[in-house]
């Protein structure tokens, strides 16, 4: 039977550390001039100690998805490195097979995640399968997720894909990712394609799993109030680069970076007696092939001045582990201090 | 354009008048019973928002409105008036007379709107020549009017642009531009800014909401998120099963919405201050709209269910001015006179 993997350097040490993560698309069309890339991912620093979910959020192309596959060593990095429980991955470290059954993922698209051909038990026992567990274990194993993510066995262990139902779906990709017993969790929009009603059922599912299998989550959203449900730590990104990160309550209560605010104030007001009467910005983020220079915000940004141009913002401490990249910030710091 | 005054008092005839509409497709398996009743009123320059999980027929009700659903497998039966026209009646050559002029459709993706191989200035001014029969000219004036209407920086090179060539915010617009260009009365949107990112919605969401004020035309907004609908809508209908089972002015309903299946989907809503909260959920799954239970829709969900749930559909009955719910259980007949609460 498969184990869990043990834990090696104690609760001080982050599960995962992203180092300079950087991945950059080449553009095959562009043959003619030099090469252009898409910089999807630029030179990331973060970890994800035990036991904490992190939220990932960001508008749409802004690098989440990009990041989590880099983080599952599903698309080879233009740089960078991923550490796991203070080993390197690959060559050297840990082998990708053992990294594999300890970090597992769950992606938005319920459907096209599972073999339209397999059985759910099939689906679920086949990775336990693959690493050497003999069938009968294997299914009563499966049978046991079906449990714990809400299913009966009895009534859902033999349907297919199509014979389930979006959040069903959700559920059975979930007690799939559970299977080997891993330690990490990536779930990049797990929620995103869900009614209202089931997106509650499968967060509440999520929270009782994470604590009934000691996991560690990395949570991707594009939505604000989910992230801030979910999260202990939320990492703000803007076109491949990381504008703020910081605990939830204070994150949310006091966001330093302009794109934080401006991405927090456009939530809904939920009283349509103090409705809004700007948008917190204008336009649509810009295009990742050639972002602006300096910081990459600048060109929606209301606070932007030359040096915002002419240089990429350093990383400021606000508050103890609460960080923003922007120049605003770390004037504004230098300010109070003097 | 068109500048009706904006909505302060409900016009004596409302702008929308749908009574009863009922819509079903024959599918090979059985028969869809997509729209189950509903009952309508939309006055000149008011805004309402049909809100719903997926499959309780919003879109379904926004086509009917439109007359856009597939003709050959589609039965629908009721009473439509829309501007003083029965819809119901209409043929081909008066259809074509009323979506444009009278209403036109938003939809979640502006491609499936928009030609990929015509430019942006080309489709709106071609629509424009074809209702109103002005000048080319003149209509290419006109859809660089709307452009700047619908905010579009450096609208007149915009003109131009080819719909891929758009950003996803832009490309919103654009559609919004192409649904404005023969002034319509009623504008419907199917969850328009569903796939826009949370900083490019509110900027639609606020468009929306000027140029509803600005135009008064009437809007219906289908919407599967209260947050949403707290920033554009004067009135909420919520729809399960193909019935609306609760309506009321947008503040009641956030503030003390009264059909269990509303407080349920309201109460398993994320939202800021859940958090460390567990959420409330609702046990089940929707009806299945090819055998509909014979009494209320949610009665085989809900926690409030009494014997006689399941037995006849319950009316939507009025509990407060302008306040309906179609629950007898938690709005009994005796309190139904006005109550201040
Ligand atoms: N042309 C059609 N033929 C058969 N069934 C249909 C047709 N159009 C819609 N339906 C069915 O009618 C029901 C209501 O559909 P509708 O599109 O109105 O849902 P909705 O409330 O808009 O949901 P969503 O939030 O997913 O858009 C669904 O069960 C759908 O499958
Ligand atoms: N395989 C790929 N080839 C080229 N560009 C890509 C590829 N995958 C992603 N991108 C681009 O990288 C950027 C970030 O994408 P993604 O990580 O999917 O964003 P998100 O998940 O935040 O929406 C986008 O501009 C996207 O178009
Ligand atoms: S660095 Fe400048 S442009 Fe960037 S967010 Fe800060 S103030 Fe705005
Ligand atoms: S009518 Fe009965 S089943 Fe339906 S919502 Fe009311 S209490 Fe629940
Ligand atoms: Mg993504
Ligand atoms: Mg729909």
């Amino acid at each position: 039977m498969i184990e869990r993997m043990p834990d090696r350097g104690g609760p001080q040490q982050p599960l995962l550390i992203a180092r300079g993560l950087t991945k950059h698309f080449p553009l095959s069309k562009s043959l003619m001039r030099r090469r252009e890339v898409v910089q999807a991912v630029d030179n990331i620093d973060f970890s994800v100690m035990k036991g904490e979910t992190l939220g990932i959020v960001g508008e749409s192309g802004c690098g989440k998805s990009t990041a989590s596959r880099l983080i599952m060593q599903l698309i080879e990095p233009t740089s960078g490195e991923v550490i796991f429980d203070g080993e390197s991955i690959g060559r050297s470290g840990l082998s990708l097979k053992k990294y594999r059954r300890q970090v597992q993922m769950v992606f938005q698209d319920s459907y096209s995640s599972l073999n339209p051909r397999l059985t759910i038990e099939e689906s679920i026992s086949y990775a336990p399968m693959v690493h050497g567990v003999p069938k009968s274990k294997a299914i009563s194993r499966t049978h046991e997720l079906l449990e714990a993510v809400g299913l009966a066995p009895s009534q859902y262990a033999r349907r297919y894909p199509h014979e389930l139902s979006g959040g069903q779906r959700q559920r059975i990709n979930i007690a799939r990712a559970l299977a080997l017993h891993p330690r990490l969790i990536v779930l990049d929009e797990p929620v995103s394609a869900l009614d209202k009603s089931v997106e509650a059922q499968v967060l509440n599912l999520l929270i009782d799993l994470k604590k009934q299998f000691d996991l560690t989550y990395i949570f991707i959203s594009h939505d604000l109030n989910v992230v801030e449900h979910v999260a202990d730590r939320v990492l703000v990104m803007y076109l491949g680069k990381i504008a703020e990160i910081g605990p939830v309550d204070s994150l949310f209560s006091d966001p330093a970076h302009p794109y934080t605010q401006a991405l927090l104030d456009s939530r809904p007001s939920m009283d349509p007696s103090r409705r809004r009467t700007e948008p917190p910005l204008f336009g649509d983020p810009p295009n990742p092939i050639n972002p602006p220079s300096g910081c990459r915000f600048r060109t929606r940004c209301r606070k932007a001045w030359g040096l915002c141009a002419e240089q990429p913002p350093p990383f400021h401490q606000i508050k103890p582990n609460h960080s923003a990249s922007c120049h605003a910030v770390a004037l504004e710091a230098e300010r109070v201090s003097e | 354009m068109n500048m009706a005054s904006p909505a302060t008092a409900a016009s004596p005839t409302p702008l929308v008048r749908a009574r009863d509409l009922c819509v079903s497709f024959a599918t090979p398996r059985a028969t869809v019973n997509a729209v189950n009743g509903v009952n309508l009123d939309l006055a000149q320059g008011e805004s309402l928002c049909i809100l719903g999980e997926s499959g309780s027929g919003k879109s379904v009700t926004l086509r009917a409105l439109m007359r856009l659903n597939p003709p050959k497998r589609t039965v629908v039966t009721g009473e439509l008036n829309v501007a003083n026209q029965d819809v119901m009646q209409m043929t081909q050559a008066q259809l074509s007379q009323y979506r444009g002029p009278v209403v036109s459709m938003i939809f979640q993706e502006p491609l499936s709107a928009l030609d990929p191989v015509f430019t942006i200035g080309h489709q709106i001014a071609e629509a424009i020549v074809r209702h109103e029969g002005i000048s080319r000219k003149a209509a290419r004036a006109r859809a660089l009017s709307l452009l700047e209407l619908v905010q579009i920086p450096s609208a007149a090179r915009r003109l131009g642009a080819y719909p891929h060539e758009l950003s996803g915010g832009l490309r919103q617009r654009a559609m919004i531009a192409m649904a404005l260009s023969c002034n319509p009365r009623l504008l419907l949107a199917d969850e328009p800014t569903t796939a826009l990112d949370a900083t490019v919605q509110i900027q639609i969401l606020l468009l929306l909401r000027k140029l509803q004020r600005e135009l008064g035309m009437g809007v219906i907004f289908v919407t599967h998120d209260i947050g949403v609908a707290s920033e554009v809508a004067d009135r909420v209908a919520v729809m399960y099963g193909g019935r609306v089972v609760e309506e009321a002015p947008v503040e009641i309903l956030i503030r003390s919405p009264r059909h269990p299946y509303t407080s349920g989907l309201l109460g398993a809503t994320v939202h800021a201050g859940t958090r460390g909260t567990r959420l409330t959920t609702i046990p089940g799954a929707p009806p299945d709209l090819a055998e509909l239970p014979a009494g209320c829709a949610f009665a085989p969900r809900c926690t409030r269910a009494e014997p006689g749930c399941h037995k006849a559909v319950p009316p939507l009955l009025e509990v407060t001015a302008g306040h309906h719910v179609r629950c007898p259980v938690v709005c009994p007949a005796r309190i139904q006179a006005p109550i201040n609460v």
